[in-house]
């Protein structure tokens, strides 16, 4: 008897809390867009931030409501902005697809440091303990505060003590940008070849050169030397335009500081300074 | 009225869930790297955990007790708790959107928690009454939100600390999370029933 009792009495309670689940689902009911899902399901989920949202989940809502536009997702590129485009029914100029790139070529070879910093291994703070331990205002602490703030795990301290971005990985959300305390990470347009001027220095002259083998001083030789006019100066530091940069490199043989590098990542990294040029 | 003030100040501080009974580790250790985390999933424990209790006292004295099927009690608890959260979401989501996204996907994780049975369980083993139980139920939730909170708290400060290289990670969160019981422990023996 006292089975029967067992058995009625939870499948009585698993029946009762069935059907209140039942009927609850029913009465409380909330009309879900199924483009929501559908956007979500088209996006990267990296979950970044890139477009301004806390996650892609957000996103996805603020786009089927209208608030985001279609081609906010950086990191997803031309290929998610025409799925989201195409489930919102709307015709869109895809997104330019950017990366992450560091413009700082003083590693410790070639930049010199006032101090041997022992505190936290963090940019920041580095950074506020007497402006820094390098010579140099604005180059690369190499505390990895950008491979840290990196969703896609892009960004590594490279052996040379420099973070090198792995572009293939970058989505170009730019957190790394907003995370380096100089300043030294900007986003590029991926597709573009060119050179860069990889320096972050906005003091002039000797100060630059004294601190840093690879500084750009802002002699504007390269300024003058250019056809297409692609260079320009901003706060004392060359700025290559890629769009405009046809990659003829007579800036690199007019540059006495050995600033200017093509783009391609294997010659940054095997360094065109001083050594490389004399061996 | 005073066994009411002592069962909120015994489960709060001297017989913390988390830090004294070692109920609830898993969110204790999974939820508590970020103080707005933290917050969230306490601030759903203590509403799940207070109607839980309520709900598992009122059919264990008036279904179970009655048909004396006393040894039915923890599948039947379990069943509750598991039906009772669904059911508090689903009627969230229609009648408190706010709150909803507030307490977001701990709600549905609490399910699991064992702090939610084991308050149940125990309100029913001490024999108190449905007032008692709910107090019981308010004080346990209210000590494991506190204990999130505090080890949130040190663990936002342990991110910028320099950490020996093999205590890095979960070793120094277990390490604090003992030393904070030890803390705890100070409590033991001030106020008993």
């Amino acid at each position: 008897m006292q089975i029967l009792y067992a058995v009625v009495t939870l499948g009585g309670v698993g029946a009762f809390f069935g059907l209140l689940l039942g009927l609850a689902a029913r009465f409380f009911a909330v009309a879900s867009d199924q483009r929501v899902e559908a956007v979500r399901e088209a996006l990267p989920g990296a979950n970044c931030g890139a477009c301004g949202y806390t996650g892609c989940n957000k996103f996805a809502e603020a786009v089927v409501e209208g608030e985001a536009p279609v081609n906010g997702c950086i990191p997803g590129g031309s290929i998610t902005t025409e799925e989201i485009a195409a489930i919102m029914g709307q015709e869109v100029a895809a997104v330019k697809p950017m990366v992450a790139a560091v413009f700082c070529l003083g590693d410790r070879r070639r930049a010199s440091e006032l101090f041997i910093y022992h505190g936290v291994p963090d940019c920041a703070y580095a950074q506020q303990y007497h402006g820094g331990f390098k010579a140099c205002a604005d180059g690369c602490l190499g505390l990895g505060n950008c491979v840290r703030a990196c969703p896609f795990e892009a960004i590594s301290i490279g052996p040379n003590g420099l973070p090198k971005v792995d572009e293939t990985k970058c989505g170009g959300c730019g957190l790394c940008v907003e995370a380096c305390p100089r300043g030294i990470i900007r986003l590029i347009p991926k597709d573009e070849q060119g050179h860069l001027v990889s320096c972050n220095s906005h003091e002039r002259g000797r100060k630059v050169s004294n601190a840093c083998e690879v500084g750009c001083t802002g002699c504007k030789a390269c300024l003058r030397v250019c056809p297409h006019e692609a260079i320009t100066m901003e706060d004392n530091l060359a700025v290559i335009d890629l769009e405009k940069c046809d990659d003829c490199g007579l800036c690199v043989e007019k540059c006495r500081f050995n600033a200017i590098h093509p783009r391609c990542e294997s010659e940054i990294e095997d360094g065109v300074g001083p050594e490389a040029a004399s061996a | 009225m005073e066994k009411l003030i002592s069962i909120l100040f015994i489960y709060i501080l001297v017989d913390n869930f988390v830090l004294q009974r070692f109920f609830g580790i898993c969110p204790f250790l999974g939820v508590s790297r970020k103080m707005e985390t933290a917050m969230g999933m306490g601030m759903a424990v203590v509403f799940v955990i207070t109607l839980s209790t309520l709900v598992t006292w009122l059919i264990h004295y008036y279904i179970l007790v009655p048909l004396g099927l006393e040894f039915l009690q923890l599948v039947t608890f379990i069943l509750v708790i598991a039906g009772l959260v669904q059911l508090v979401e689903i009627f969230l989501r229609k009648a408190s959107p706010t709150l909803y996204q507030g307490l977001g996907i701990y709600l549905p994780l609490i399910t699991t928690n064992c702090a939610v049975l084991a308050v149940a369980l125990l309100a029913v083993r001490q024999e108190f009454t449905l007032l008692e139980s709910v107090v019981f139920g308010i004080a346990a939730s209210l000590g494991f939100w506190m204990a999130l909170v505090i080890m949130s708290g040190i663990r936002e400060r342990l991110e910028l600390t320099k950490v020996p290289g093999p205590l890095q990670g979960t070793a120094i969160t277990l390490i604090t999370a003992g030393i904070l019981s030890l803390a705890f422990m100070g409590f033991r023996g001030m106020l008993t029933f």
